[in-house]
């Protein structure tokens, strides 16, 4: 932690790394985030074809897409590395905003994104009454292992689901709230029909369900 | 020579407002600085190492009004390491013996201890105004010493400042049988809010005309506190959060609203429901201030849907989610705004969803614009040129390319020219921060241009020494110079180290100036406290006189080195 790009990368993340980790130690599957970044992708069940997806501001918002590795590369690579005190804005904002864990919500479809702060919510029902509440066309139609939120116009069924802190699209529900809460990126309810390309859930032993 | 009774001078000097105007008056004979030590009640103290706070008692005997700044601006950005300094203690415990008049004290970047807070409520007890902007070392507990025993206080304002919470109970340690509050303002504290004490304290306030809460404080308290204060002029919402927009909180709210004809000025929104904002509406176009700067919660197409009912606003804070049309709604509503502020919704990340699109848009809108922070991931010398020429009467312009040295994306050239154009249609330019990337030129047209200039910000700029040296001999106006990773070396350091006396500060750090550099400064220039911090991962280091120094603060001082220095501060 005493080198200033662990510093920036720590201080970008959602807090509740910690809590995280100690989930990690207990053995549960899907929240693993360690060292050996390359692996990880096979480890989850997360599916890369939704990665590219036109999801509001996408491109801009993975910190780590392509351009902005080109752009640092063009630099002399001391530059971010030494960027103690930038950008310039005043910690107590900075801990203002972080403090709020906000995602941006997309519903297929839908031309324009929501907000929700994932701090308010105590658990997932709270999380889909919400979401239901917000794009007021949904009903919630309870599965028995799963939710998801119906259109009752045309019958749509559109299953949550996140984008995680490694850029992996999953099934909202499959690991503890907590866990969601510091993992999540933004969500994006998907139409049941596109999202069977994710491993069904209630197979929580199953790591390399792809 | 005075052809005047000293009383008739001394009512005369009542008229001088300003702080530069009465040290001018000061300096004229003995007779004109008698005159005015003993008539002077404000006093601003820019810097608490540059004069000891008895010298300062012991000049101004019927003091009044006490501003002071401990740290270094950039102790904003983490660049000031803890335990610097900037203690306040000294200035209490002085006050308390030799200030029998005060009344105000203004605090910024100070530490300032509970112990400080109970002295000066013990001490003086008719203080009105206390305002501590981004200090650091207190907790509730301080706070409660004030509320007890400072029973004639009109304004308690808290201003992003790190406080420790020990509950709220120090809320009711308020006179019960009434207060003289007009502004409150506990926005920055972290803890839970008692709603009960909290609706009491403004219920016995008949005063108050300017309340912000914290983000702790929910709607439906906010409610019955509107309910107790529909004459508020200035509010902070609190969280703003409402789950359920059918809800009975939210038809009370939106009648309280209704009924806050007085309101002008709104901030808070921590966690606001975007649905909830309606009940903002029908009083909105009263508005000329308004901060969403802390509400990321809401979406560009909300903003833009309150901003458009918002024609009157001469201030705007709100973060970049706005986006470059967003900014747009401004320009075409807000023809009266004179500030603008724009933050990016993402501090850690080096991603703003506004360009220089959006601030050529509202430079076409905003004539009056005066004052601008604006933090955005590209920006074009067109662009700039094209604002230089929309506004002419900025005194503040500071931009910043979170992403350092970047070029112009469309020419791939510096943005010297877009900032020259800046620094010559603008006269009054006072403070100025530039990014992006930077030749020496653009400092060349800062030295000729910047007449007025008095603080310029420089990062990930610059060539050679050249730059630094077109600002020390040019900026005749400058008071404060502060740099970060730059190449400004030894020769730029010591070229014209006079000028360092006519300054209030100096900041150099990751530049290239070395101990030698700054041990010649020193030796030449003994009215000035050249302080140096080296510690590179957590340690000190030993330097060598060839060796960079990591971080350079020079500062003017009556005072001498400083007593309280921490060891990883070395005075030379």
């Amino acid at each position: 932690m005493s080198t200033d790009t662990a510093r920036s990368s720590t201080e970008s993340e959602v807090s509740g790394l910690d809590y995280e980790e100690t989930e990690l130690k207990l053995g549960l599957p899907g929240g693993a985030r360690n060292g050996a970044a390359g692996s990880e992708t096979e480890r989850k069940r997360g599916f890369s074809e939704t990665v590219d997806l036109t999801l509001g501001g996408s491109a801009s918002q993975s910190a780590d897409s392509a351009g902005a590795q080109a752009s640092a590369a063009e630099k002399p690579p001391a530059a971010k590395a030494r960027a103690v005190g930038w950008p310039p804005v005043r910690n107590f904002r900075k801990n203002a905003l972080k403090s709020c864990t906000y995602v941006k919500v997309a519903v297929d479809g839908a031309p324009y994104l929501r907000k929700v702060d994932l701090e308010m919510y105590g658990g997932y029902e709270q999380l889909l009454a919400a979401l239901q509440d917000m794009f007021s066309c949904f009903t919630i139609r309870d599965y028995q292992t799963e939710k998801r939120l119906v259109d009752p116009v045309n019958g749509t069924e559109y299953v949550p689901t996140y984008e995680d802190k490694d850029g992996d699209w999953m099934l909202v529900g499959d690991v503890p709230w907590k866990m969601f809460v510091a993992s999540c990126k933004r969500i994006r309810l998907m139409k049941s029909s596109e999202a069977v390309n994710l491993a069904p859930r209630g197979t929580p032993g199953c790591t390399n369900s792809k | 020579m005075n052809y005047f009774p000293e009383e008739v001078l001394e009512h005369i000097f009542d008229f001088l407002t300003s702080d530069r105007d009465r040290n001018n008056v000061s300096t004229v004979c003995q007779a004109w600085y008698r005159i005015e030590r003993y008539s002077r009640k404000h006093v601003f103290v820019g810097n608490c190492y540059a004069v000891r706070p008895e010298r300062m008692a012991a000049r101004f005997p019927r003091l009044r009004s006490l501003k002071v700044k401990g740290k270094h601006h950039f102790a904003d950005f983490n660049l000031v390491p803890p335990g610097w300094g900037g203690f306040l203690h000294s200035w209490i415990e002085t006050a308390a013996r030799e200030c029998p008049f005060l009344e105000e004290l203004q605090l910024k970047r100070m530490v300032v201890l509970d112990e400080s807070l109970e002295l000066l409520a013990q001490s003086i007890p008719n203080l009105k105004s206390l305002v501590l902007i981004s200090c650091e070392g207190f907790s509730t507990d301080g706070l409660a010493a004030i509320a007890a025993h400072c029973r004639v206080l009109r304004e308690l304002d808290l201003l992003e400042n790190e406080v420790e919470d020990r509950g709220s109970q120090w809320l009711s340690y308020f006179p019960e049988s009434g207060t003289s509050l007009v502004t409150l303002n506990i926005a920055c504290l972290k803890g839970e809010v008692n709603a009960g004490a909290l609706e009491r304290l403004v219920s016995r306030s008949p005063n108050l005309r300017s309340l912000r809460l914290n983000r702790a404080v929910s709607v439906e308290t906010l409610a019955k506190i509107l309910a107790c204060a529909p004459q508020l002029v200035d509010l902070g919402t609190g969280s703003f959060m409402l789950t359920d927009r059918h809800s009975d909180a939210y038809h009370k709210l939106y009648g309280m609203f209704h009924k806050c004809n007085s309101l002008r000025s709104m901030s808070g929104f921590w966690n606001a429901a975007p649905h909830c904002l309606p009940a903002l509406y029908p009083i909105c176009s009263n508005f000329t201030v308004l901060n969403l700067s802390y509400a990321p919660t809401i979406d560009g197409s909300d903003l833009m849907k309150l901003i458009q009912q918002c024609s009157r606003l001469q201030k705007l804070w709100i973060l970049d989610c706005i986006g470059d049309k967003g900014l747009e709604v401004v320009a075409t509503t807000c023809r009266e705004l004179q500030e603008l502020r724009v933050f990016p919704s993402d501090p850690g990340g080096a991603i703003a969803d506004v360009t220089e699109e959006g601030l050529v848009s509202i430079s076409s809108g905003c004539k009056k614009l005066s004052s601008l922070l604006y933090f955005c991931f590209q920006m074009t010398n067109a662009a700039l040129i094209t604002v230089a020429k929309n506004c002419t009467r900025f005194t503040c312009f500071r931009l910043c390319i979170l992403d350092p040295k970047k070029p112009d994306p469309v020419t791939d050239e510096p943005l010297d020219e877009g900032f020259g154009a800046i620094v010559r249609s603008n006269k009054d330019l006072r403070r100025l921060s530039v990014s992006g990337l930077l030749s020496d030129r653009v400092f060349m047209y800062i030295g000729k241009y910047a007449e007025r200039l008095e603080m310029l910000s420089i990062a990930f700029a610059g060539e050679t020494d050249m730059a630094m040296m077109h600002v020390l001999n040019g900026c005749k106006s400058l008071r404060k110079l502060e740099i970060m990773d730059s190449p400004f070396g030894d020769a730029a350091l010591l070229q014209d180290v006079e000028k360092y006396e006519t300054m209030r500060s100096l900041w150099m750090s990751s530049c290239d100036v070395t101990l030698a550099g700054c041990k010649t400064l020193a030796a030449k220039m003994p009215r000035l406290n050249v302080e140096i911090m080296n510690h590179r991962d957590g340690t000190d280091v030993d330097l060598d006189d060839t060796d960079k120094v990591d971080k350079l603060y020079v500062y003017r001082t009556m005072a001498g080195p400083r007593s309280d220095a921490p060891r990883f501060v070395l005075t030379l």
